[in-house]
């Protein structure tokens, strides 16, 4: 029971993780029906921002650590949104009338183009993150312990996803993003400038990958160049297990995604938890390629 | 190409058979780590033309090619450590293995739209690495992966220094060149190319579109699982970070920089991606920089590669009623 516990919460927050990734991807499929193969890789500059900015401004030592780390979060995603509308400019952008298997091209070479600029600035080894940044303490729930960092990790993530379905499902912008992801020619003749709209889905799903980043540095204390790949992979079977393109399908992909790697790697076997995500992805390409509550992705005539 | 049978000499002809002539001379100037060099580009050059295949002349994104040169690499491995036959010998053994493996794998995935197969093959080629390391089937020796593995013997000769390695390797790539020119100026050619332009008017024209798609993955394995032979057999020691991700990036960037459905583009991918690093050695660490940023240049600006693949011709006078069509 203890150590179904202990899975249940660690995979929780994990599929919280993959769920704020599996955003991006979703987002973009949705509007350009385009697999960012660079969005793992924005998701690797978030937590490498927040290390630098964590260890040259010591904002947790001035404010506190619960706003320290808030304003951090923030500034990263602001950054990372930044990189992320950039790289639609100068790699997606030009293509947009290209065959759709050239922009998939262009995402390999931007992915390959962070990974190795993230190794040349910081260094192939493995970075740091600080240890006493969020207090270390347990919380007692029906009289089982369950690490604080995981609970927040949850938390900002379920307080996030929700301002984005609201964002998307509410306002003015989210319905423009939706009705382009519809249809983008009939958006443009209702009159949405569709360029805007995807501006907007590369600084929204950067923002959000890049403090799952952040996250991931906090949760595990350390970062590497080529975690965002893996990530990345994951996030996006979890984003197609919960249908692509669909928003509330990449939050439940991701948490349930979550929940059955660490079940997996607690009961099944350790070696292969990488590989759990991945026969996943293929089964559930095999025998549900519309994902849980998502549109069709087959070969369609 | 076409065959002229007037006499005369086509220029481009002329150009191949120089640098062929030239390649061949090399090993005479060269130390034996420029020789190297020039081997891991024949290696490198063989599993490109063999992911053209796939990438290039049917437009699948296949990004797990590693898999197949890995389980060729251990089938040679396995059975030449256990069972002591010669290296070269299993070649064969290597191609049935690595296709068959394409074949269960491809088979339930083929029908996938295209950026869904590049996702599901990655999957594959990580699963067979995960695999590898874990030691399946307790065969694969784990992380540290299988040593010992013979050197390749030629009617007799062993095959040791990288000079007489060069030979046997581009010997193995002129015959895939010579194989691969004669299937793409083929029937089954044809049907991919045509196929990777429009798989709907393919369909329609009485193409089985599903049977090509996997015949295609499969020779394309197969030739990767006999690469993986022969670099077993030059290594003599495997281990499964030889077949990661990257391996499969590098393979796809040769294709697609070099020029996707092209053998001489590919080739002088190969050329550019694997011996361009070791003259700039400084800058050995930007390489993979330099080429993903290439790749996104060369995307919005030259779609097709470096050399691209020239469109089909046929002389009318050359037509004989039925000829040419697919």
């Amino acid at each position: 029971m203890e150590q179904f516990f202990q899975q249940l919460t660690n995979g929780l927050a994990v599929g919280a993780i993959y769920a704020l990734i599996a955003l991006g991807y979703t987002m973009v499929y949705g509007v350009l029906k385009l697999i960012n193969f660079a969005h793992g890789d924005l998701f690797t500059i978030g937590a490498y921002l927040g290390l630098t900015l964590l260890t040259s401004l010591a904002l947790t030592e001035h404010i506190g650590p619960v706003w320290g780390v808030s304003v951090l979060a923030v500034m990263v995603m602001g950054l990372v949104a930044l990189i992320g509308a950039l790289l639609d400019r100068l790699a997606y952008r030009p293509l947009r009338e290209s065959p759709r298997l050239s922009a998939v091209v262009s995402a390999l070479g931007a992915s390959i183009f962070f990974q190795n600029t993230v190794m040349l600035i910081y260094g192939a080894r493995f970075q740091v993150y600080p240890q006493n940044i969020l207090p270390k303490t347990a919380i007692n729930i029906f009289g089982l312990y369950v690490p604080l960092i995981r609970i927040l990790i949850l938390l900002a993530s379920i307080v996030m996803m929700g301002a984005l379905y609201f964002f998307i499902q509410k306002t003015k912008v989210g319905t423009a993003i939706r009705a382009a992801a519809i249809d983008q020619g009939a958006a443009r003749l209702m009159g949405i400038d569709v360029n805007r709209v995807i501006l907007m889905v590369f600084l929204l799903g950067p923002a959000m990958g890049g403090v799952a980043g952040l996250m991931v540095g906090l949760y595990y204390g350390q970062i590497n160049f080529t975690m965002g790949w893996v990530y990345g992979l994951k996030a996006f079977t979890a984003a197609i297990l919960g249908g692509i393109g669909n928003i509330p399908g990449a939050m439940v992909g991701g948490i349930l995604l979550g929940v059955i790697e660490a079940m997996g790697a607690a009961y099944l076997s350790i070696a292969w938890k990488d590989a759990i995500a991945f026969c996943v992805l293929i089964l559930i390409l095999i025998f549900r390629p519309t994902g849980l509550l998502g549109e069709r992705v087959a070969e369609k005539v | 190409m076409q065959k002229k049978y007037n006499g005369k000499i086509n220029p481009r002809n002329a150009v191949y058979t120089a640098v062929a002539v030239v390649l061949a001379m090399l090993p005479a100037f060269l130390n034996p780590y420029w020789v190297d060099v020039l081997n891991s580009i024949g290696i490198y050059a063989i599993l490109a033309l063999s992911l053209n295949i796939i990438v290039g002349h049917a437009g699948l994104f296949n990004l797990g090619h590693a898999a197949f040169y890995a389980i060729g690499a251990y089938t040679a491995a396995i059975i030449n450590t256990r069972f002591g036959v010669p290296v070269l010998w299993l070649l064969p053994l290597c191609a049935l293995t690595a296709g068959l493996f394409a074949l269960i794998v491809a088979r339930p995935i083929i029908h996938l739209r295209g950026d869904y197969l590049c996702i599901v093959t990655i999957g594959v080629g990580e699963i067979v690495r995960i695999a590898l390391i874990n030691n399946v089937f307790g065969m694969t020796g784990g992380a540290n992966g299988i040593f010992g593995i013979d050197r390749p013997s030629v009617f007799g000769y062993t095959v040791r220094s990288p000079y007489q390695f060069f030979y046997l390797i581009w010997a193995f790539a002129g015959l895939t060149i010579f194989l691969f020119h004669l299937l793409e100026y083929s029937r089954f050619g044809r049907a991919l190319n045509y196929l990777r332009e429009d798989e709907v008017a393919a369909e329609g024209s009485g193409i089985n579109t599903a049977h090509y798609k996997l015949a295609c993955f499969v020779v394309g394995a197969a030739w990767a699982g006999m690469v993986g032979n022969i670099y077993a057999a030059k290594m003599t020691i495997i281990s499964p970070e030889s077949y990661s991700f990257w391996e499969s990036v590098l393979m796809f960037t040769i294709v697609i920089l070099g020029g996707s459905g092209s053998i001489p583009g590919v080739l002088l991918g190969a050329f550019l991606i694997i011996g361009l690093p070791e003259i700039f050695r400084e800058f050995a660490n930007a390489r993979m920089l330099i080429f993903g940023a290439a790749m996104v240049v060369m995307m919005i600006f030259r779609t097709q590669g470096i050399l691209p693949s020239r469109p089909r011709s046929y002389k009318l006078s050359k037509l004989r009623a039925g000829e040419g069509s697919p």
